[in-house]
């Protein structure tokens, strides 16, 4: 206690002592944070009503049956057959051949890169993954059709193998999100502390045991959102599955023939002529809304999925 | 002053370097098996750096490297055909901060026991008793006997501590490492923790680095006081018997330190 200082301090200093400022600036830079914040979930609303509007005419059409519609194996939107089967099982073969490139290649460069590279290797690798992460998806395209399309015609034959084909763009996607997956998993994998890898180390845990049952397991929500942020990108991509799938709604397991995604009917179809206000335009608002379903519930899957698995096992 | 004959770990002119600097500078220094022997000594002085060559957690610094020999059981840790991994199964270590792995209680102390090739065998314990022995043998059973399957993280710090020292005796090493295992923790947590490396010692061998000297002279056996020579590398002052340093120390660097007058 200083005493001089008290003694300056009269009765009418203490009345202002703690009064509450106006704080202007903080004020207008709050609200702009706050705008700010909200601008994604009106971006969000915003579309799903563009959606919804648009596909309304399509889904409340006497011609749309929702069983039809979801069991459906043919997509004719000129005879009024709207089975919308075909298009998500392309969506389905090209998202999962991709995810089966992606996901085992993307995780081992992340855990490479975290775990085993060298400070100069690392350095290497992890901008030629930006590189690659950085082209666009319109090359992407011509490289499954002009390279990815013809080498698999080479090993598995011209007459098993269609100039189209769903194997090649699900290929050359994974290509693409695999340094999506690489990248997040990297970042997950580097974010688990340091000292939980010497505890291992520390009680005689080999490298291996270390990355296998320490690192990976404290990283494994991160690593599953990496995935599923994957998933979402495979569902989603156009470009590609555009140039190289093929072009046509077409009900086939088969990878190698040619098949037409959700996405790329609906940049095909939107490209030709197309009177709006036609059932054929309404329907692909349809497909859109769907799509937009899937990748919405994947999201809540991932939430889900990273919850249960940070929580203690 | 080297006043031991041979300890259960030998060090002997050791260096230790971080690329081109010399962390620990020509140390020699026995360890007395079934005692505690402290590391003192002021901030930077090499100490951690010094423990931590003892069951080689520095190769996982890529720029460090050593010259002179660490012998356990007469056999140099450092040389070629020495696997890090099995040093680091005989001679176990605690950390400063507490880090248990993200599971539960049971886990964390049976994770260790697993991966040393634990395995139930007749006349022997089970896991789930080797959980609760060593968890007895770390003065914490009696807090989480009942929340074996909680996290470890739910646990306080000083609770934290002491799983770990439980985790590290799962796996039947024969020294533990002790790298400020006090310092996050409150006076009370640090208490409880003293006692329990005064039981341990009757079963391991221990060295423990610490800048707390009333630790050191509460806790250890053999006191070792290191200082940071004139280039910033650490070097060994004196050490020996606990009571001796504290009281009656050879070195006039040592009574200045052990009496407050620097550090």
């Amino acid at each position: 206690m200083i005493p001089s200082q008290t003694k300056l301090i009269d009765e009418k200093v203490t009345s202002q002592l703690l009064k509450k400022r106006n704080r202007l600036g903080e004020r207008f830079i709050e609200s702009t944070l706050v705008f700010c914040g909200f601008i994604s979930i009106f971006i969000t609303l915003g579309i799903v009503f563009e959606l919804g509007k648009e596909a309304l005419p399509f889904f409340s059409s006497t011609d749309f049956k929702l069983i039809k519609f979801l069991t459906g194996t043919t997509w004719q939107p000129q005879i009024k057959l709207f089975g919308v089967l075909p298009l998500v099982m392309a969506t389905l073969t090209t998202t999962v051949i991709a995810l089966l490139i992606a996901i085992p290649f993307g995780i081992g460069i992340a855990i490479y890169l975290s775990e085993y590279a060298s400070v100069k290797l690392r350095s290497t690798i992890k901008p030629t993954l930006e590189i690659l992460a950085g082209i666009p998806t319109v090359v992407y395209g011509y490289f499954a059709l002009s390279f990815v399309t013809p080498f698999l015609r080479v090993l598995f034959g011209k007459d098993v193998v269609e100039i189209y084909n769903t194997a090649s763009a699900g290929i050359v996607m994974g290509i693409l999100i695999l340094p999506l997956i690489a990248s997040m998993s990297e970042d997950a994998l580097a974010a688990v502390p340091r000292s939980l890898r010497e505890a291992a180390y520390g009680l005689g845990a080999t490298k291996i045991e270390t990355t296998y049952r320490v690192v990976i397991p404290a990283a494994i929500s991160g690593l599953a959102a990496a995935i599923i942020v994957g998933i979402s990108r495979a569902i989603g991509e156009t470009m590609i599955v555009a140039l190289a799938a093929g072009a046509g709604p077409k009900f086939t397991f088969n990878p190698f023939q040619g098949a037409e995604t959700m996405t790329g009917h609906i940049v095909r179809v939107s490209g030709g002529d197309l009177s709006y206000d036609s059932i054929d335009y309404n329907s692909l608002f349809g497909i859109s809304l769907l799509l937009f379903f899937m990748t919405l519930s994947l999201n809540m899957l991932s939430q889900w999925v990273v919850r249960k698995l940070s929580e203690v096992k | 002053m080297d006043t031991f004959i041979t300890g259960k770990i030998d060090v002997k002119h050791v260096s230790i370097y971080y690329g081109k600097f010399r962390a620990v500078k020509d140390v020699t220094i026995s360890i007395p098996d079934h005692k505690i022997t402290a590391l003192i000594g002021p901030s930077g002085c090499g100490k951690s750096t010094l423990l931590r060559s003892l069951n080689r957690m520095n190769d996982l610094i890529p720029s460090s490297h050593i010259e002179g020999s660490i012998t356990f059981h007469g056999m140099d840790i450092y040389e070629r055909s020495v696997d890090p991994v099995e040093v680091r199964r005989h001679i176990g270590m605690v950390f400063q901060k507490p880090n248990p792995f993200p599971r539960s209680i049971y886990e964390n102390v049976a994770w260790g026991a697993r991966i040393n090739g634990f395995q139930q065998r007749l006349g022997h314990p089970s896991l789930d008793e080797w959980v609760e022995i060593c968890l007895i043998k770390a003065a914490l059973w009696d807090e989480v006997k009942d929340k074996l399957r909680s996290s470890g993280l739910s646990l306080s710090g000083g609770q934290q501590q002491r799983l770990c020292i439980a985790r590290a005796i799962a796996t039947r090493p024969e020294v533990i490492l002790m790298d400020e295992p006090a310092s996050a923790l409150d006076p009370i947590a640090t208490l409880r923790i003293e006692e329990l490396m005064r039981e341990l010692a009757a079963e391991f061998t221990i060295v423990v680095v610490t800048h707390n000297m009333q630790q050191a002279a509460r806790v250890s056996d053999y006191t070792a006081f290191l200082t940071m020579d004139h280039d910033r590398s650490g070097i060994l002052v004196e050490h020996g018997n606990t009571p001796q340093i504290f009281t009656n120390p050879v070195d006039s660097r040592t009574e200045g330190y052990i009496t407050g007058r620097f550090g």
